[in-house]
């Protein structure tokens, strides 16, 4: 890449971001039909299936109905913020993708061009960092509407990102100890090509510390007590219209997309797959490690639609709870045993396995705690004693 | 002027008008917002420095951590439109008008310093496209920087200890 003439740099790139940024709004779109239509599978029904063939072209017929919708900003809006909001949604679910390498690499006319849009040495720093304020949106959207369901759709929000989010970043320092590199490129070659030497097995519990950390930065059911319908009219979003409505449920679908494609990157493998990317001359192997991305992003992204359609939401307390008590000492308890037994072995192997234990007998001291510590509640019978100080008892 | 200079200067506007907004906005959150544009401005000037991860740990920290704190303090406590006059009163004046003539004679005297020190202005270039790693970072501070930052995680831990036992005896009086 060094050696590469100015002009070509900048053409790549621009072409690499304009098929990154319209594959992701295009992804939008499938995505949406296709959370539609498994949904309708999941409860035996059929989901939208007239508007082309199997109502694929749906959420084109959406669009344009958002498109054509009238606009409305209510009069008792703090009217900067409320147009902000939607904006600052969106703008980082779109950037965070620019780190994330979608495949190996492609040779054209002469030059190596890296499938990726930008390699810099913090990927992953500069991904919990762009993660870490699309909050913002969540939080000004609320506060601008000017409405109490919509606000407390807001705190919900930011105080469920601060718990999660710390679990995002403490789950990958095993990774980065293990690779000594926070460049997503590296991470993702440094993972050989056999599922079996994939982080997931070396990292098990920070895996499912850092997906479900995922599930709830994205907003998604198990965690979307920001928008809680049954509670909260629609949340942050009761007011918006139109296409600002459109831009929050974007933003919404995109960071999923995303953080499918990071969770790919950092834990399955990236674009390897039995050796299957190094098969053809230098141009089909680039084009197959990325249609192998691609199809691992699309199984994990059909996870996502899954867990959705089959967990019920969870109660504010309850995600409290689970965030600090379990979700943070399996990340804590992962950088401490991964640390140790690979200084002191060396094998992959044994700290995977250590990873394992260590996450099961520290999941079982808080449960046991948690069992003993509630013993004594029934005495009191005074139901406000269950409830920690939430955001609900604030406002009203 | 090279482009490192543009964005200098584009950095650096953007990060004083975000701070001149935060004593200016009447409003709380606008406050917030605008010192979260001034944060990321900062971050910009770190980026141009080579200093990549002290950008990023600037953004984490700061923009995405701390002010989403302060954010959703505000909006707890449900904080409406401040008069300079009923908050702050007469009576601090004085200190500022002292604090900030102090400041500004500061500010007077690293500018006309680095003016005449040739030396500084020769240096920059070559300051300037030298990368600092997080490899570099993660060596100093566990060679050169040991003693300050082990005392650092002490007094971390102790304000982390700190806050539970405040919070703790709260907790049992209530009860």
């Amino acid at each position: 890449m060094e050696n590469m003439p100015l002009l070509v740099l900048i053409l790549s790139s621009v072409v690499k971001i304009l098929i990154i940024v319209h594959m992701l709004i295009i992804g939008v779109m499938v995505m949406i039909w296709a959370e539609r239509r498994v949904s309708g599978w999941m409860q035996d029904r059929l989901g939208p299936n007239r508007v082309g063939p199997q109502g694929l072209l749906q959420p084109i017929a959406d669009g344009l109905k958002f498109m054509f919708k009238e606009d409305l900003i209510p009069n008792h809006v703090d009217k900067p913020l409320y147009v902000l909001a939607p904006a600052m949604l969106l703008v980082p679910a779109l950037i965070t993708v620019a780190v994330v390498p979608f495949g190996g690499s492609i040779t054209l006319f002469g030059y190596e061009i890296p499938l990726q849009i930008a390699d810099i040495n913090i990927g992953i720093l500069y991904i919990l960092a762009i993660t870490s304020l699309g909050v913002y949106g969540v939080v000004l959207g609320a506060w601008a509407s000017n409405n109490k369901y919509s606000l407390l759709g807001g705190l919900r929000s930011s105080a469920q990102m601060i718990s999660y989010e710390l679990t995002l970043g403490l789950a990958i320092i095993g990774i980065l100890m293990l690779t000594s590199s926070l460049s997503l490129r590296t991470i993702a070659i440094e993972q050989g090509a056999y599922p079996w030497q994939w982080n997931f097995l070396i990292h098990f519990p920070a895996f499912l510390a850092f997906t479900t950390a995922m599930f709830a930065e994205t907003n998604r059911l198990p965690f979307d007590l920001a928008e809680a319908e049954q509670e909260l009219v629609a949340g942050y979003h009761t007011e918006y219209s139109s296409m600002k409505f459109a831009m929050f449920f974007m933003a919404e679908y995109m960071n999923m997309i995303v953080g499918s494609a990071v969770v790919v990157t950092l834990f399955l493998g990236g674009w390897h797959f039995f050796g299957l990317e190094n098969i053809g001359g230098p141009v089909w192997s680039g084009l197959i490690s990325f249609g192998i991305f691609f199809l691992k992003t699309a199984i994990f992204l059909f996870v996502f639609i899954w867990v959705r359609w089959t967990l019920p939401r969870f109660r504010y307390d309850q995600l409290m709870n689970f965030g600090w008590k379990f979700l943070l000492p399996v990340a804590l308890t992962s950088i401490v045993v991964t640390g140790t037994l690979w200084i002191t072995t060396g094998s992959r192997l044994i700290v995977g396995i250590g990873n394992v234990i260590a996450a099961f007998i520290v999941v079982s001291i808080v449960a046991g705690l948690l069992v003993m510590n509630k013993t004594p509640e029934p005495a009191i019978q005074d139901d406000d004693s269950r409830f920690t100080p939430t955001a609900l008892d604030a406002v009203e | 002027m090279n482009p490192e200079q543009i964005l200098f200067i584009l950095f650096g506007a953007v990060s004083l008008i975000g701070a001149i907004a935060v004593i200016s906005f009447r409003h709380p959150i606008y406050s917030a917002l605008s010192l979260i544009v001034t944060f990321f401005a900062q971050a910009g000037l770190f980026v141009l420095l080579g200093a990549h991860f002290v950008a990023a740990a600037q953004v984490i920290v700061y923009a995405g951590a701390i002010m989403v704190l302060f954010l959703f303090v505000i909006m707890l406590l449900n904080l409406g439109t401040l008069s300079v006059k009923g908050a702050m009163g007469s009576k601090l004046k004085g200190l500022a008008i002292i604090l900030g003539i102090l400041f500004a004679a500061e500010g007077i005297y690293i500018a006309v310093n680095a003016l005449n020190d040739t030396a500084v202005a020769s240096a920059e270039p070559a300051a300037a496209s030298v990368t600092t790693t997080t490899y570099d970072i993660g060596e100093l501070l566990f060679s050169k920087y040991i003693l300050p930052f082990e005392v650092t995680s002490l007094i971390l831990l102790a304000a982390l200890i700190g806050v539970i036992v405040l919070v703790k005896r709260e907790r049992q009086e209530e009860s």
